[in-house]
């Protein structure tokens, strides 16, 4: 099927410390492209650390991880790296600008490594996203003096500057106030509408959840409902 | 790898901690300065010693050794693997200190290739007679021009002049401490006893310093006719030849051939000074050591603070590999702070180590008349600055090589948790 964006099959994942612990159990889906997906269920139940393998960030894995048609489990550190660069976007519970840098620069940065496009187009697209997120005016400040609300909107557009097949979110609005949490969910919504792009969060939060496509709750490792 | 990029993101963490950039650049400013002054100070130390040592003696000395232990007659008569002679006490031979021909070979070896001069010399030992008092020293008699040429005599001079010893042949310049134990000045007299019994009264034309102890306390100057008259001896009677060449090293080679074709011993510069190249060696060594002491401790300086730099960073570097930095990026990203730090606090230690050595080159240094020095002797040269640097960059980069690896090797997953 030519637009199913991510394939996991027969994920197992173990904990080692303090002692052999089974994480995730035999987790089987798909997603396809446009789908606003998340992932839900209690503290433990091992949907952040599913995020974390899918992210491409945890190799420690059993099982098969494919997106964009590539097999990505068994490659090299460096050669993730650039697939993350390329197809794939980030957004965490907290934050995590880098503080020392401008708000344009914070979403600079992915373009730049990519080296798909020159400084000044990178530097038009980067505002082009920030006013997405309604965030054009802060561009010149120092991310650190932002609000959370506001770096997490900033940080939105730095996981878009890329394109990217598929955003992943890690409690995007765990942070959050309810005005900012309902921003935040409104631009995820209009990227996966509009721009077909892939969402797939981890989330506590039951009316960001329901707002999405499809639900897939996870309970002891296993995926309980919402798997395809 | 983007080398631009990580440039833009290292200078970006250097300028932000402002404060901690400089401490870790001065760490490699001191190391350096210091490095570059023990540098220049001992090697001019060395140098100065050197030329004093090498001003004061020929490259190559030519004379007779007078040795009494010859092998007997007996030996060159009766020998063989059957018998074994046994004589004792055997007799000194009367032996002339004279080198034969000496006036032949000045003018020999004055024209071989490489010859800065050549300066002919009758030296004895001699009683200096200033009333009731007797001082041993060494009296030579010289060509004053030439030995002019070798040892450039005019600048030694403290009072009167050598050229006197051309108009006046019974002149003398005497060493400037001899002169002063002697308690005598331009002008006065003073009567010379060889061993051998003559006796001569000379005028003293001139008193000289050539910063060196054993010579300006034992020797005066004379013109050779004058020590050939004491000493009873015919005017082709010559006990020294002094060679200087252009090129010091080449003595040795020099000496060696001299004193296969002349069958004579010839004694270069090198074995004359063999205490003075070995102290050289020496603080060659300790400065060797004391400046890379200091470039290692400037490197632990720097690698604790890239540490403490990366261990603040957990969260940027979790980031920037979340977005798709590999580890080569990150290595990058920190191994140039550590490059810039040892750049900029390098050059910065090569103008302050070359303003330190510049402040010591002229501060006044009192050694009073035995040794020939105004201020401290401090060489300048460009390899020791080039050295300093190059120490300095592969000390920062070592230092700073460990952290950025730790760096890379960061799990993100376990930072983005929380």
């Amino acid at each position: 099927m030519s637009n199913t964006v991510l394939q996991a099959s027969h994920i197992n994942k173990y904990f080692y410390e303090p002692e052999k612990f089974q994480v995730l159990e035999n987790v089987n889906f798909e997603v396809k492209k446009g789908e606003f997906l998340s992932i839900v269920g209690k503290s433990g139940c091992g949907k952040s650390t599913l995020l974390y393998i899918l992210s491409t960030m945890d190799t420690d894995y059993e099982g098969n991880l494919e997106m964009n048609g590539s097999r990505l489990t068994g490659l090299s550190q460096d050669r993730l790296a650039d697939f993350r660069n390329e197809h794939l976007g980030f957004v965490f519970q907290f934050h995590f600008l880098l503080a020392e840098f401008t708000v344009l620069q914070n979403v600079m940065l992915p373009a730049q490594k990519l080296g798909k496009y020159s400084t000044k187009e990178i530097e038009a697209r980067a505002y082009e996203k920030l006013k997405l997120v309604n965030m054009e005016d802060y561009a010149r400040k120092q991310s650190s003096k932002l609000s959370g609300g506001q770096q997490q909107r900033v940080a939105i557009a730095r996981a878009l500057i890329n394109d990217p097949t598929i955003i992943m979110g890690d409690e995007p609005t765990g942070n959050l106030d309810k005005a900012n949490s309902n921003l935040v969910f409104d631009i995820f919504r209009k990227i996966s509408h509009e721009n077909h792009q892939t969402i797939i969060t981890v989330t506590h939060d039951p009316d960001f959840a329901k707002g999405g496509d499809r639900i897939i709750e996870m309970s002891d490792g296993k995926i309980v409902s919402g798997g395809r | 790898m983007n080398l631009s990029l990580s440039f833009q993101i290292a200078k970006t963490h250097l300028l932000a901690k402002k404060r901690q950039t400089l401490v870790a650049m001065l760490g490699v400013t001191f190391g350096i300065a210091m490095f570059i002054v023990m540098i220049s100070f001992m090697q001019g130390v060395n140098q100065f010693l050197e030329d004093s040592a090498l001003d004061a003696s020929p490259h190559v000395r030519i004379y007779n050794d007078v040795n009494t232990q010859r092998p007997s007659i007996l030996d060159a008569v009766e020998n063989g693997d059957d018998q074994m002679n046994i004589v004792y006490h055997q007799k000194p031979k009367q032996q002339l200190t004279r080198i034969k021909n000496g006036l032949q070979m000045v003018s020999m070896i004055e024209q071989m290739p490489g010859v800065l001069g050549v300066s002919p010399e009758v030296s004895s030992q001699a009683f200096f007679n200033n009333g009731p008092i007797q001082i041993s020293g060494v009296i030579a008699g010289i060509d004053y021009p030439r030995e002019n040429r070798l040892y450039n005599l005019d600048s030694r001079i403290k009072t009167g002049s050598f050229k006197s010893l051309l108009a006046n042949p019974n002149g003398i310049v005497l060493g400037a401490t001899l002169a002063r134990k002697l308690n005598v000045k331009v002008g006065d007299k003073v009567s010379v006893t060889t061993p051998l019994g003559g006796n001569i009264t000379l005028r003293v034309v001139g008193t000289f310093g050539f910063g060196i102890g054993t010579v300006d306390n034992i020797r005066c100057y004379t013109s050779i006719s004058t020590v050939q008259e004491i000493l009873g001896k015919d005017a082709s009677y010559i006990t020294d030849i002094h060679i200087k060449m252009d090129d010091p090293l080449q003595a040795i080679a020099f000496g060696k051939t001299l004193s296969k074709q002349f069958n004579t011993y010839t004694e270069d510069w090198s074995t004359a000074n063999q205490a003075i190249l070995a102290g050289e060696k020496i603080r060659n060594v300790m400065t060797f050591v004391v400046s890379m002491t200091l470039l290692v401790v400037a490197g632990f300086g720097i690698y604790n603070i890239m540490n403490m730099n990366v261990i603040n960073k957990l969260k940027d570097i979790a980031i920037l590999k979340a977005t798709g930095f590999g580890g080569k990026d990150v290595v990058a990203v920190f191994l140039l702070q550590a490059i810039i730090i040892g750049l900029a606090g390098g050059l910065l230690g090569l103008v302050i180590g070359f303003g330190i050595s510049y402040l010591l080159s002229i501060s006044p240094f009192e050694t009073g008349d035995m040794i020939s020095l105004k201020t401290f002797p401090v060489v300048f040269r460009v390899e020791y600055y080039v050295m300093g640097l190059a120490f300095g960059l592969i000390t920062t980069i070592l230092a700073g090589y460990f952290p950025s690896k730790k760096a890379s090797k960061i799990d993100p997953v376990a930072i983005l948790r929380g």
